[in-house]
């Protein structure tokens, strides 16, 4: 174990400590730093218990090519942090890449997708990668199950999921075994700069560290401007239905519906623009349902044992920020509606550059400076 | 384990109000108005289902339908609750392996 540094208690303290504060305190502790991971309560508003577990690539990062390469790069390494996971914690978060499918119920979305996809890969400087576009015959060998309503749609063979409720207890025992410092209740109040060290107040007391990273989600909107930093997040709802556990039979997660490796079905994407609610709107949960249905009719059978309603975090653009503070050195920001997929590279890639001390130059695409929105002092 | 009580046992055998069906395939006798876990348990069947995820034994437990853990096939159906439904002449109940299947 290395020595705190001079600004402070712990070399790093991470805010929160959800997926992505998580997978960054998991990689920071492993790249020798000692690390504290403040965290809010239960009532915290918690997008990484309620996502959808997908670790997805296909039709990311068109506008931003640097995030498709991102992405599949997190893609790539995902086998390796799992297995990394597995031989430290002993737990299985379940990952598997058995390649996705985005169905499509008319000829016109097909090909719009179809030419999203095109337009995709013909950006400057995207990272190709392999997909195909499927008429109805030929989505039908893959899925037997479509029903009559699917006319087609495209398939990437770097698309994959897991048990995300499983990745963050899985993360949340290894920060333990690494001897990072969890502590729950400790929301951050102020952050103040000094001596080339951060302190925090917060409502568990005070905290110091040399270097901080804001990865508390909806609440680095809140933070991020105390160190020079923006991030300008807004919350988008999402509902989640879940079916009672069935036999495998969806042998690939498509972005509606996908099968957990436990047999329950989830039924998702859904976007409503409200705020901080949570709230379900029956509404909502039957439209999903419906689609879930003329998608796969044989959905229809199984028996709903919940639903529930969480925030993504969403940027202006949909892309992550990643930033280091010009007025505050050592003051980071990370945060992404893909804490899921991009779990892998906060742990594996972003983690070990913050221990060392910067970003670099590759980073510069996602400072949140593209927003134009001025920098606080 | 479980028996019925002496005199409604009496009552049901004077009024000949049984119902046949069958589990897993084996004829059984029931009483009218008996629900399907009821029947089970009359029968002798006290675990009526194996857990989706470790396959651990399980069987009715509140028999008012909250506790789910009286799950069986009724009639090629999975996931039904037997105490919810009350057991009708020729109905097929099978005990539950696991997870239902989609398609049944």
């Amino acid at each position: 174990m290395t020595q705190p540094s001079r600004g402070g208690e712990y070399d790093v303290a991470v805010i929160g400590g959800g997926l992505v504060g998580s997978a960054l305190a998991w990689g920071l502790a492993r790249a020798g730093q000692t690390v504290a991971m403040l965290d809010e309560g239960d009532i915290a508003v918690r997008p990484s218990r309620g996502n959808f577990a997908l670790v997805w690539v296909q039709g990311k990062g068109l506008g931003m090519p640097e995030y498709a390469g991102w992405t599949k790069k997190s893609s790539d390494d995902w086998s390796g942090f799992a297995d990394l996971l597995r031989e430290q914690t002993g737990l299985d978060v379940a990952y598997r890449r058995p390649g996705g499918f985005m169905p499509m119920l008319s000829e016109e979305d097909l090909q719009a997708r179809a030419n999203t996809m095109m337009r995709l890969h013909n950006q400057p400087d995207m990272i190709r990668y392999p997909y195909e576009v499927m008429d109805r015959e030929t989505l039908r060998k893959e899925l037997p199950f479509i029903g009559p309503d699917v006319v087609g749609g495209t398939y990437c063979p770097l698309d994959g999921h897991c048990n995300s409720l499983r990745l963050l207890r899985t993360l949340h025992k290894g920060i333990g075994l690494l001897g990072v410092d969890y502590r729950p209740n400790h929301r951050v109040e102020r952050i103040e700069h000094r001596d080339g060290g951060f302190r925090m107040t917060t409502a568990g007391g005070e905290v110091r560290a040399g270097k901080i990273v804001l990865a508390a989600g909806h609440d680095s909107a809140r933070l991020a401007p105390m160190v020079g930093l923006s991030a300008p997040v807004r919350p988008q709802r999402g509902h989640v239905i879940v079916t009672e556990k069935t036999a495998p039979f969806l042998h690939h997660p498509t972005v509606y519906v996908r099968q957990t490796d436990e047999g329950g079905v989830m039924i998702g994407d859904s976007f409503e623009e409200v705020g901080f609610d949570t709230t379900l709107q029956p509404g909502i949960s039957s439209a999903i349902a419906e689609r879930a249905i003329r998608f796969f009719p044989l959905l229809g059978k199984l028996n709903v044992v919940r639903s529930w309603a969480a925030l993504r975090v969403l940027t202006p653009d949909g892309f992550p920020i990643y930033e280091e503070s010009k007025t505050a050195p050592g003051a980071f920001v990370a945060t992404c509606h893909s804490g899921v997929t991009l779990a892998a590279n906060h742990a594996l890639t972003l983690a070990p550059l913050i221990a060392a001390g910067g970003l670099g130059d590759n980073f510069t695409p996602f400072s949140a400076r593209r927003f134009h929105v001025p920098q606080a002092a | 384990m479980f028996r019925r009580l002496p005199e409604i046992e009496t009552a049901l055998n004077a009024a000949g109000h049984t119902v046949s069906f069958t589990i897993d395939g084996r004829p059984a006798s029931a009483r009218a108005g008996d629900s399907v876990t009821a029947a089970l348990l009359a029968n002798g069947v006290t675990a009526c289902r194996t857990t989706p995820v470790s396959g651990a034994a399980r069987g009715p437990y509140c028999m008012m339908g909250v506790c789910f853990d009286c799950l069986v096939t009724i009639d090629g159906t999975g996931n039904r609750q037997g105490c919810q439904v009350r057991v009708a002449p020729g109905m097929a109940v099978e005990t539950q392996n696991g997870k239902r299947e989609v398609e049944r």
